[in-house]
């Protein structure tokens, strides 16, 4: 099966979701749905045997060959890990929505419309092997993903976080096609694999900064790190199927996606490893703390998120020093690699699990507020089970998967202390320092998020509904990620052999040549007290303390201004945006059509004869020309004398007959210049458009004010006679001067032999420049809709409370 | 203006049928003499204001029962399809073909592509033309 066609195959479903809906609406349409991830995930299942080999899958759908845009599916370790996590959760969250979204008040096909696009973008996302087509691919998952935000798009919460997020991840986006297009202009060539093969001669290149630096802002917005996460806590306005999915195990993922991708090429580079590892662990740290801020269950998990999210960034930017440290595949600095794939599956299972958890007791409780809710543990035992299953490996605590990840994290962290590039030698130690403080508040949010649910007292009287455990479907998918937690912690090496390697390999090229390399032992005891424990239990004490105190202190966190924040610099910045734009446009759309008239018609003589007098295109030749007849007299006297009557007509109805002798005349006129064609279609027109002012005219207001101020009239005059000019210099010019020949002998002899028609008028029209008519009627068309909407847009508005002024 | 004018009413009803004959003609008579689809969209939209104005649009309403929006959408599609047609037989978009065949009664014809994105022209001027009309004309 073509791997390109994979990609597409949600899409190509999601055409159907609609019909389904309608016709089937007895059957909940997400059963439908769930048949597409479950097959992807079976296939990509298959793939792994291939990259545990080390050996890589591609095929090319060619799509403008003529620039060299190609949709390239390339299945390597990291792309298939990110492929198994996409249809894997997906199938999960599927499968949790059924039970979560009422198939009677939900607008299902909406939904499941958006979350199958949203699967296509992301499966091209990471197989992209081509820089566009990644970048097309990374749009249209922040365009499902504002879609799916705004799923409940009546309130205005919805609204604003899906508008939030999309103008955050389309900035970076934007940045990050730069990024693309430098990386092309570099390599020559727009194929990730090309570019990393010829990685060594981009670092000396004059961009490879710039790239770097733009390509970096991309992964950061969409990966929600300091300062761009400000997205993250809005968009949890999503349904939570959607949260869990995208925000939290798969698109925000997309920036560490891309960050590993193009670890190989960058890790050269000093900024780069700054970057990725300062903001990486900056976030953590940031994430963390302020994850204690939150009341919302779902706040606690964005803050959460953004802060696995930094751990992991840091993790990558870490695993770039291996390229500088000789030997490095057997030191210390082999671990970061390796942890931050391994911490990248462990958190899209708990955490997948704590949001479906978050949903669970909103669904059955009717409330989110953690001051709200408490003592639900003898409630709802099993869903207690699991949220704590999933807190406790995010906290780090044996027996769950997140145990061996943080500690290998931590490994890492020591290890940049012995690193002595890039000044490294002096900072190196604040890493260890930063990423202990930020486990030791993970470990709190996360005994907070599960204990100020389930523990504590049951308030009834303060919950919209009466508690209880969810419906057995709702638990399922939480449930199989709740043993899969435990399952890592039990076989960590099955999966780092299985999934972990391959991806790492493709990440550090530079340190190994097929998976098999990858010597990564984890072990949950390693034999004897090492550092990394220590600090482990350090982290176990210091953070239980802080937990048992937490409502002495939580209190002052209220001392942080509101004022003083990115959000209100955002909603700052998009305020004066938008009335900014406003105020600029309102100067010049005043509403009358007076002014816009006086705009283009101003332009257009100002232009013109500009552009007739700096080319000195401007000719007056009378030789040539033919004998002025008595019926062209006539004709002309007939426009003149129209053109007159309507100016100095008093009634419309005067005005409306003379502008149709206008017409007729010019008809005429075409009539004896043998233009058989226009004159047919100028006397149609006539006859319409008449017919059309007439029925108009019943419309218009009975007397209208006489504008009779001077100045006023003084400029339509000149405005009229620059337009008259222009135009009598235009068509003298061009008669006075033929640089190139006409190309109506070039229609003469190809109307028939080439076209096979008679007559060109026509042929023009349907052939030679067809495309234009195809426009026109295209436009005419939309001049239609417009009509009518006007018309109606009117009707309605004169109902509510809009009165004519 | 609902005036009851037996002469403009009695002259309607034989005019419009010459004029729509006539529009019929010009289309198909539009590759090789002057005519078209878009003179011949015109062509009918006019005769149908003329119905119009002699009775009332309720009337035309009742004796023509298109509906113009649909009509359009109708010209844009077939125009459009027409066009992309021809990627299907690997030549550049909007090429056109054309051949001669000899029918029964027509003897020698040419059929060309191209009359068929006119008809889409066609389809497309009269729905515009008489969306406007009827909307402003409906209105109040």
């Amino acid at each position: 099966m073509s791997l390109v066609f994979l990609i597409f195959l949600p899409l190509i479903a999601a055409l159907f979701i609609p019909l389904l809906f309608k016709k089937l609406g007895r059957i909940h349409t997400g059963w439908f749905v769930l048949i597409v991830p479950v097959i992807l995930f079976i296939y990509y299942l298959t793939l792994l045997p291939t990259t545990l080999e080390g050996g890589t899958l591609v095929s090319e759908l060619s799509w403008i060959p003529s620039i060299d845009l190609a949709i390239v599916a390339y299945i390597d370790g990291l792309s298939l890990l990110f492929s198994l996590l996409i249809s894997g959760i997906g199938a999960l969250v599927v499968l949790y929505s059924i039970f979560y979204l009422d198939k009677k008040r939900e607008q299902l096909h909406n939904f499941y419309v958006y979350l199958l696009m949203f699967m296509t973008a992301m499966l091209g996302v990471v197989q992209s092997d081509h820089l566009i087509s990644l970048y097309l691919f990374w749009e249209l998952t922040s365009i499902s993903s504002f879609l799916l935000i705004g799923y409940w798009y009546t309130r205005d919460r919805s609204r604003f976080g899906a508008l939030k997020s999309m103008m955050i991840t389309v900035f970076g986006g934007l940045m990050m096609l730069g990024g693309f297009v430098l990386l092309s202009i570099m390599g020559n060539t727009y194929s990730i694999r090309e570019l990393i093969a010829q990685a060594p001669e981009l670092a000396g290149h004059d961009f490879f900064v710039w790239a770097l630096v733009l390509i970096l802002l991309g992964a950061f917005t969409k990966s929600a790190q300091f300062p761009f996460y400000i997205w993250l806590p809005d968009a949890m306005e999503a349904p939570t199927p959607v949260s869990a999915y995208l925000h939290s195990a798969t698109m925000v993922k997309a920036g560490l996606y891309l960050v590993a991708r193009f670890t190989p090429i960058f890790a050269v580079s000093g900024t780069w490893i700054w970057l990725v590892t300062g903001v990486g662990l900056f976030t953590l740290f940031w994430g963390s703390f302020f994850a204690l801020k939150q009341k919302d269950l779902k706040g606690i998990l964005a803050f959460s998120t953004v802060s696995q999210l930094g751990l992991i960034m840091s993790l990558l930017g870490a695993s770039a020093m291996g390229f500088h440290v000789e030997n490095a595949a057997e030191t210390v600095f082999k671990y970061a690699g390796f942890a931050a794939i391994f911490h990248l599956v462990n958190h899209a299972v708990f955490k997948g699990s704590l949001f479906m958890i978050a949903g669970i007791v909103d669904h059955e409780t009717g409330t989110r507020d953690i001051r709200k809710l408490g003592g639900l543990m003898s409630l709802m035992p099993i869903s207690f089970t699991i949220a704590m299953i999933g807190s406790f490996s995010m906290a780090g605590i044996p027996l769950f998967g997140g145990f061996l990840s943080k500690e290998m994290f931590l490994t890492a962290m020591l290890a940049i202390t012995e690193f002595d590039l890039f000044s490294m030698d002096v900072w190196g130690l604040l890493f260890p320092v930063v990423a202990w403080i930020a486990s030791v508040f993970t470990f709190i949010y996360s005994f907070y998020f599960v204990f100020h649910t389930f523990a504590g007292k049951h308030k009834p009287e303060e919950l919209p509904k009466q508690a209880h455990e969810a419906p057995i479907g709702m638990l399922i998918s939480p449930a199989i990620l709740a043993v899969l937690v435990v399952a890592i912690f039990f076989v960590p090496n099955f999966v780092g052999k299985w999934i972990v390697n391959p991806a790492v390999a493709a990440i550090q090229p530079f340190l190994y040549d097929s998976p098999s390399d990858v010597h990564v032992h984890v072990a949950a005891w390693h034999g004897a007290i090492t550092p990394e424990l220590a600090m482990t239990i350090g982290i176990f004490l210091i953070g239980g303390l802080m937990f048992w105190t937490l409502r002495k202190w939580q209190r002052s966190y209220d001392a942080f201004p509101d004022k003083v924040s990115l959000n209100r610099l955002y909603d700052h910045f998009m305020y004066m945006s938008d009335g900014g734009a406003n105020r600029f446009s309102a100067v010049y759309m005043t509403g009358f059509i007076r002014s816009y008239l006086v705009y283009m018609f101003g332009f257009f003589f100002l232009i013109v004869l500009s552009t007739l007098f700096l080319n000195e295109a401007f000719a007056f030749d009378l030789t040539n020309l033919a004998p002025i007849g008595f019926y062209e007299i006539v004709i002309a006297l007939a426009l003149v004398g129209g053109t007159i009557t309507i100016l100095a007509a008093k009634s419309r109805l005067t005005a409306i007959i003379a502008l149709g002798a206008v017409g007729y005349s010019v008809a005429l006129f075409f009539v004896i210049f043998r233009a058989p064609d226009l004159a047919l279609t100028q006397l149609v027109i006539e006859t319409i458009s008449v017919a059309l002012f007439l029925l108009a005219f019943y419309h218009l207001p009975k007397s209208s004010k006489k504008e009779e101020r001077i100045g006023f009239k003084v400029g339509n005059g000149l405005i009229a006679l620059g337009v008259g000019a222009t135009m009598t210099l235009v068509a003298l010019s061009a008669h006075s001067q033929k640089i190139l020949p006409s190309i109506s002998e070039y229609y003469k002899e190809t109307v028939y032999s080439e076209a096979g028609g008679g007559n060109i008028v026509n042929v023009i029209l349907v052939d030679y420049r067809g495309f234009d008519t195809l426009f026109e009627i295209t436009v005419l068309g939309i001049a239609g809709i417009a009509i009518i909407t006007m018309i109606k847009l009117r009707l309605t508005k004169k109902e509510g409370q809009h009165e004519n002024k | 203006m609902r005036t009851n004018d037996v002469m403009l009413k009695t002259a309607t009803k034989v005019v419009t049928f010459i004029i729509l004959m006539f529009a019929v003609h010009i289309f198909f008579a539009g590759h090789y003499t002057p005519g078209g689809g878009f003179v011949g969209g015109l062509l009918t939209a006019s005769a149908i204001v003329l119905l119009m104005l002699a009775y009332d649009i309720e009337t035309v309403k009742k004796i023509i029962p298109v509906n113009y929006v649909m009509l359009t959408a109708i010209g844009l599609l077939i125009a459009l399809s027409t066009a992309a047609a021809s990627i299907f037989f690997n030549v550049p978009f909007f090429t056109h073909a054309y051949d001669y065949f000899d029918l029964p009664l027509f003897g020698k014809t040419s059929l060309h592509s191209a009359a068929l994105f006119d008809l889409g022209v066609y389809l497309v001027v009269v729905g515009v033309t008489m969306t406007i009309i009827q909307t402003i004309g409906e209105d109040e």
